[in-house]
């Protein structure tokens, strides 16, 4: 019984992770129509800049706020130079560019910082809690603490200020909000600011969790919330978020407490396959 | 040539019979993939599962392994009967995940260790190694490529072309979806178990790694920087991507990076593709040579 509890946490703070991660390419699909798959080299890019930063500074707040200003400037640069010319080819040409930016991304990782794991061993500024016998670490508790503000912050965001009303019609179409007076080019590019920024706590949140951080942290993250996004409902954010808690849930029950004899990562698209059988807007997607 | 010259140029061959496939799904029937390095592993199980524990002969096993690709194409080609751009890609991303998970996990298989010890191909009684290897793959290339060109000619193909462009009018112009689609799938996938089969005899082992999703988005990056749609545009991508990991290796520890930056270059500037219709090749250098008599 304690075990399955303690599973449980563990599947949520995975499932968080993952929503974190998928946030952001929620957001950009939602903005953009692409796959911005080469978001989760600015994850990996994001945990890389924390560990430096925390290593120099010994600040873990001045890591968080280095690297998200980091991983934003990234973030717009790929837009910027990247996907915004490619806008009017057809879909297969800027998911290639993505594919080929992630590459870039992760070998400069590699070259800069070495092909060896670093460790990233700071302790995040949360209780340790035991509740009924259940062992809560702090990372834990930080990991469900700062998903649950960022999730919050951005249902503010999108809902209830004229930023997220802008934002939501150039999601709509951003040829007609343009019409209407929006900037949608500033829009799409304060898109990816918030979703990189979010990928690099994730980076770091996932670097302390793990207690690691290598080149090829991102690559498996990369393609799983692309089947998150699906299962969700291409561009709903919330429907991403529910999806990916599930997910993280149903990977650390199924395969790691029953322990079903099956490939963890090929799970995520099992999943999709059936969402889209059965119900091919997603889950909270509207047609 | 040196026997570096000709292993690198046999692989590039399979590779482009692979491509060649993929161009008939994407480039001519117009159906995202991102899913056919599984369509290649298919391929290659097959042939390695028929040789060594069928013990079959590769002339006798290379027709059942194009039924088995035609068959699993017919299949896994259906989603694309439903789902468009953007879910077909994600779609085929999973399938190719999937595929690789069961040749990882299914003991059939032969799991983490794949497949070893399949036997040279044999023509004439004489095993086929180094140059005649090479030149076996080219003759199944000239086949594949004849193929395609007949496509292009053909109301199959045409029918492929009016999908490609404009599905809703197609259709109602009676071009079945279904039927041609499928039928693209069918004839994209043969050529990726063609390819498949040779690879596996060609590496005498076959492991579930060996057909992971970053070789289908090579397949596919191939595909657009030759230039989709065209008949010699698979072969000029698997040439240059094929080769340029080559021509990188002074450059050491660099080397992926350079690739992955010519990538992004490439697509960024040129996302018609090398031979492509807006691209600078066609419009400086071709016009250069092609200019009429007055």
């Amino acid at each position: 019984m304690q075990l399955l509890i303690e599973q449980i946490l563990n599947g949520l703070a995975m499932g968080s992770i993952y929503a974190i991660i998928t946030l952001g390419l929620a957001l950009v699909y939602g903005v953009m129509r692409i796959l911005h798959v080469a978001h989760a080299s600015v994850y990996t890019f994001g945990a890389y800049a924390g560990v430096f930063i925390f290593q120099a500074t010994g600040s873990l707040a001045l890591a968080f706020l280095g690297s998200m200003l980091l991983c934003a400037i990234l973030g717009v640069l790929i837009e910027r130079l990247v996907y915004f010319p490619l806008l009017k080819f057809p879909p297969y040409v800027p998911l290639i560019a993505s594919i080929a930016v992630m590459l870039t991304i992760e070998e400069l990782c590699r070259l800069i910082a070495g092909p060896q794991i670093l460790t990233f061993s700071a302790k995040l500024p949360f209780p340790d809690l035991d509740v009924a016998g259940v062992h809560l670490s702090s990372t834990l508790i930080a990991i469900y603490v700062i998903t649950a503000a960022i999730l919050l912050l951005l249902w503010y965001l999108i809902n209830r200020t004229e930023l997220g009303l802008a934002m939501r019609a150039t999601s709509q179409d951003m040829a007609i909000a343009g019409a209407q007076g929006i900037n949608s080019h500033y829009i799409v590019s304060l898109t990816f600011v918030i979703g990189s920024a979010i990928a690099a706590i994730g980076g770091i949140l996932v670097g302390i969790y793990y207690n690691q951080v290598y080149p090829t942290m991102g690559a498996v993250p990369a393609y799983k919330t692309l089947a998150l996004i699906v299962v969700g409902g291409m561009g709903s954010v919330a429907g991403a978020v529910i999806a990916a808690l599930m997910l993280g849930l149903a990977e650390t029950l199924l395969i790691g407490y029953l322990n079903v004899p099956f490939p963890r990562d090929a799970l995520a698209f099992v999943a999709m396959i059936g969402v889209l059988v059965w119900r091919s807007e997603g889950l909270l997607g509207s047609r | 040539m040196s026997s570096y010259a000709i292993t690198i140029l046999t692989l590039i061959v399979i590779q482009a019979i692979v491509v060649c496939g993929l161009n008939v799904i994407v480039g001519y029937a117009g159906q995202i993939s991102l899913g056919h390095a599984a369509f290649f592993g298919i391929g290659a199980y097959s042939a390695a599962l028929l040789s060594t524990r069928g013990g079959l002969s590769f002339w006798i096993a290379l027709p059942l392994v194009l039924i088995i690709s035609a068959l699993t194409g017919l299949l896994l080609g259906l989603p694309s009967l439903r789902l468009k751009h953007d879910f077909l890609a994600i779609t085929t991303i999973g399938i190719n995940f999937i595929v690789q998970a069961i040749f990882l996990y299914v003991p059939f298989f032969g799991g983490a260790l794949g497949i070893s010890g399949i036997p040279r191909i044999q023509v004439f009684g004489e095993a086929l190694k180094g140059a005649h290897f090479l030149y076996l793959c080219l003759f199944f290339l000239g086949v594949v490529m004849a193929i395609c060109w007949l496509f292009t000619r053909v109301f199959a193909g045409l029918a492929c072309f009016a999908l490609r462009e404009e599905e809703a009018a197609a259709t109602s112009m009676g071009i079945s979806p279904v039927r041609f689609k499928l039928l693209a799938f069918m004839l994209g996938t043969v050529f990726a178990g063609l390819g498949g089969a040779l690879y596996a005899h060609y590496m005498r082992f076959v492991s579930a790694d060996d057909f992971s999703f970053p070789l289908s988005v090579s397949f596919l990056a191939m595909l657009v920087l030759g230039g989709m749609g065209s008949l010699l545009g698979p072969l000029v991508g698997a040439l240059i991507l094929g080769a340029l990991p080559e021509l990188f290796r002074p450059l050491a520890e660099f080397r992926i990076l350079f690739y992955a930056l010519m990538l992004l270059l490439m697509i960024r500037f040129q996302p018609g593709g090398i031979l492509g219709e807006s691209s600078l090749i066609r419009k400086r250098l071709f016009p250069l040579f092609l200019r009429r008599q007055p």
